[in-house]
């Protein structure tokens, strides 16, 4: 099935999400979308999977143009899409969450799952899919779940299938079978549409690109011809620089020591599991590991958030471990928390009061129970000029800001007061390059300048760039190191020890 | 022009205030407008429906208008019932601005006006100077800690205090009748809960008896004055209020930042309670003289609409108080020289704070006004 979009342009009020689109996707071909957050590519792939109708502009398959009154008309016509957030029941099984709202029934309407099986079955050895359709969709890991959601969509035959940055949530080992996935997808004659913003991913699957930006198509071309750079100059609009400098590596003494640290969750299971580190000045140690093996829980504990079940921490030679958060942040441990609109920033508070969140109690802004907020106001608008938060005003609510400007906001507050140690959890999740390239060079100074850095992230290539030290997570422990700084360092070696391979 | 000055040129551009948004003008004064006016047709239509004829209706809404601001008197009664409505709905906002439902304003409303009343009537012969200021700070104290209790349970024990402080009402309704029986409270030669008298040197003052002598206003209406002013300054400069809005607006983040929530939460409870425990003690010192058998007569509940229809701002919950206040006083005047029944007061209440819950439907209804709002685009 060929599927053309022709002049599509989609307008919300005064605001335009696509303009004068021009996209063709052909059977057998994986067209690859590139375009940075915001950039109008999930507006457009909604407006072809029949959620929005285009202000203007037509949809043609194979020739005929057709007219989607809703996602129930894109479905019949043979377009599906593989969202960045599945949508399955957790407690149903596999076979149960593919037939869902489409299932066969046999007589007096009775659910016959035993057709549901054979149909995931016969859709499993076509692609080499591997998942039992009598597992429980809870119990199967992310890269599975998202099999599922591939076996849901051609369940319901479809022709043409979406992947909404499909590997954000997968380990590089997940990545590589989810690509033999696609690839046995296309050799049997589906139309493919790979969105992402990671550069070296498309170049490797895709067998055209088309990058977006700002709502509009800027540039196609042929991933055998083109570099990373040339994709993140069109992506971005000017060249972009890839490689973090830093100064020699020249560590100083330890930090941070972290001795046998234990950390319950909620359930009492082990999110931390007797982990010992070490942060020394002037270092930047890279926590590699796929989400949810205890990172963030590591983080809380460093930052006085979890409370710590076993262990000690050891911070600047004093011991931390009972101290309070606001006594880390006074001792000089900066944070940048992972989810920036819920614990980093109050979306509905101004820059200025955003820039304050931990430090409005300073001398420097408050004088006895009063807050100076002319003090804050002028080093707020100091601190947006500082560390390039683009805004016209300080007074400006942080909720109607850029990702890469909330980001920010939050570099500038943790940054732009006396600290040693920056523990820094997904820094440039979700955020434009240019931001991401911004950020990195400010971590990069305070690492030069002695300050320890401690990032988490589950961007292998975030870690791999900035990272003197890689340590590997998994299941609440370390299980293996690397140097940052040796240039033979290998990616499959960090990506098994990701996915639980002892070394 | 060099680097340097450039820089300091942008900053402060940067320390400039946009002009305030043209749709928040809109949902501060002209939905609240027009929702009132909805309300007092739907209030008319009620009125036909249940076979009240036109004149009369005009009669009542013209008495409603008199009762509430057409004399002197009208003013009075309207800034007398106000007063504590203000108080308690400024708790209500500071606990909402925290992000807590405290339902429990009329159970400290009650408990600050029993510890109000007993300092009253004991200590007799002291200065009125050094009485009345005691018999208020004991309601407040009494409000606050009543209304620490559930502050220190939700903080304690993550109870939810929306049901903590609805069964402290009822502890404190019974709580009151049983103390009105308690001999030394009880006036001696009744059989009935009521209270013995506060003593002249703890009464709140009339303040304008020299215009007229049958002026009821008393000094109570400035201490909601300044009630309203410490309040704003406490939540806008200071650095507690700092951490109430924060924790309100942003829980975890204010947690992230190292506040700590427990004790904000404490914190904020007691205040409510103290400012609701206030208005306890306006009402038996200033209105009342003795306490009766749930003589709160539902001020704590009205101020949860007050503090919601003021927004949660300190400004905006004395115009709701003074709004709510003339409902007051002229509904009682509506009664009695149109005859209609009180309780359209409370439907006409109900409707405005429905209305105002929903500025879509006002904005829907009323084409006037509004500046068309442009669609947000979703990605």
């Amino acid at each position: 099935m060929d599927v053309e979009l022709r002049g599509i342009t989609k307008r919300f009020g005064p605001i335009t999400a696509n303009r004068n689109v021009n996209l063709t996707i052909r059977a057998g071909e994986v067209l690859g979308l590139l375009g940075e957050n915001g950039a109008g590519k999930s507006t457009l792939m909604t407006v072809l999977c029949g959620l929005y109708s285009p202000s203007e502009g037509e949809i043609l398959i194979d020739g005929k143009p057709v007219r989607f009154a809703g996602p129930g008309d894109a479905i019949a016509a043979g377009i599906g899409m593989v969202h960045q957030h599945f949508m399955l029941i957790p407690v149903f099984s596999v076979a149960e969450n593919v037939v869902l709202g489409v299932e066969p029934t046999g007589r007096l309407d009775r659910l016959d799952l035993v057709t549901a099986r054979a149909q995931v079955r016969s859709i499993n050895e076509t692609y080499g899919l591997e998942v039992d359709p009598d597992a429980l969709v809870g119990d199967l890991p992310v890269g599975l779940q998202q099999r599922v959601e591939i076996i849901k969509v051609l369940f319901r035959s479809a022709e043409l299938v979406i992947f909404d940055e499909p590997t954000a949530v997968l380990t590089p080992q997940e990545v590589e079978d989810f690509f033999k996935i696609v690839r046995s997808l296309r050799d049997d004659g589906k139309a493919i549409v790979f969105i992402t913003h990671k550069l070296n991913e498309i170049l490797e699957i895709a067998d055209r690109i088309s990058v977006l930006r700002a709502g509009e198509i800027v540039g196609e071309g042929d991933p055998k011809a083109l570099s990373e750079a040339d994709l993140a100059e069109m992506m971005v609009g000017r060249p972009v620089s890839f490689t973090v400098a830093k100064a020699p590596f020249a560590p100083g003494e330890v930090l941070l020591e972290v001795d046998d640290l234990t950390v319950l969750r909620d359930d009492d299971s082990l999110a931390v599991d007797r982990l010992d580190l070490q942060v020394h000045r002037g270092e930047i140690v890279g926590i590699a590991g796929v989400q949810g093996n205890g990172q963030t829980a590591l983080v809380e504990a460093l930052t006085g958030l979890a409370r710590i079940a076993g262990g000690t921490l050891r911070f600047a030679g004093g011991d931390i471990t009972r101290a309070s958060t606001r006594e880390r942040h006074r001792l000089g441990i900066a944070h940048i928390p992972e989810d920036r609109q819920r614990t980093g920033l109050i979306p509905a508070f101004t820059i200025a009061e955003n820039m304050v969140l931990d430090t409005y109690y300073d001398e420097r802004f408050s004088a006895g129970p009063v807050i100076r907020w002319d003090a804050v106001n002028r080093a707020a608008a100091r601190a947006s000029i500082d560390f390039d938060v683009r805004t016209d005003s300080v007074f400006n609510a942080v909720g109607t800001l850029s990702g890469g400007n909330q980001q920010k906001v939050i570099i500038a507050r943790e940054m732009s007061r006396d600290t040693q140690l920056l523990i820094a959890a997904q820094p440039t999740r979700g955020i434009d390059v240019g931001s991401i390239e911004y950020i990195h060079r400010r971590i990069a100074e305070a690492r030069d300048e002695g300050d320890g850095v401690l990032i988490v992230s589950s961007e292998l290539d975030e870690i791999l760039a900035l990272s003197d030290r890689i340590v590997v997570m998994f299941r609440g422990r370390i299980v293996a190191e690397f140097d940052g700084n040796d240039p033979g360092i290998s990616r499959k070696a960090i990506g098994l020890a990701m996915a639980g391979a002892t070394a | 022009m060099s680097e340097r000055e450039t820089e300091a040129g942008l900053a402060e551009s940067l320390l400039r205030r946009a002009a305030p948004d043209r749709s928040e003008f809109e949902d501060l004064v002209i939905v609240p407008i027009f929702a009132v006016v909805v309300a007092l047709i739907l209030g008319a239509l009620t009125m036909l429906a249940t076979n009240v004829d036109l004149p009369t209706i005009g009669k009542s809404y013209l008495a409603l208008v008199q009762g509430s601001v057409g004399s002197l008197n009208a003013l009075s009664e309207t800034l007398t019932a106000a007063a504590p409505l203000t108080l308690a709905g400024l708790g209500i906002a500071l606990g909402f601005r925290a992000g807590l439902f405290n339902i429990g304003a009329e159970g400290q409303l009650l408990v600050g006006g029993m510890a109000a009343v007993i300092t009253g009537f004991s200590f007799p012969g002291l200065p009125m100077a050094i009485h009345l200021p005691l018999a208020l700070l004991a309601g407040a104290v009494a409000g606050g800690l009543y209304a620490g209790i559930a502050g220190w349970l939700r903080a304690a024990t993550g109870a939810h205090e929306v049901i903590l402080t609805i069964m402290l009402n009822l502890i404190a309704f019974r709580l009151v009748d049983y103390m009105l029986r308690l001999p030394w409270i009880q006036r001696e030669g009744r059989a009935d809960p009521i209270s013995r008298s506060v003593l002249t040197s703890a009464e709140l003052p009339r303040i304008f008896t020299w215009l007229d002598p049958n002026l009821r206003l008393h000094l109570g209406i400035v201490l909601t004055l300044a009630a309203v002013l410490l309040v704003h300054w406490v939540l806008f400069r200071t650095k507690l209020g700092f951490e109430f809005r924060a924790s309100g607006a942003g829980p975890d983040a204010a947690r992230y930042a190292g506040m700590r929530a427990g004790l904000l939460i404490v914190i904020v409870m007691a205040c409510a309670g103290a400012l609701a425990g206030l208005a306890g003690a306006n009402q038996v010192l200033g209105v009342l003289g003795r306490a009766t058998p749930g003589f709160s007569s539902g001020i704590g509940f009205d101020a949860i609409a007050v503090a919601l229809l003021g927004r949660s701002h300190p400004w905006g919950v004395l115009a709701a108080g003074l709004l709510f206040g003339a409902l007051e006083a002229g509904g009682r005047q509506m009664q009695v020289s149109a005859g209609v029944s009180i309780d359209l007061i409370g439907i006409i209440q109900a409707l405005i704070i429905a209305f105002i819950a929903a500025p879509l439907l006002v904005r829907a209804i009323f084409p006037w006004g509004f500046r068309r709002a442009a669609k947000t685009p979703k990605e």
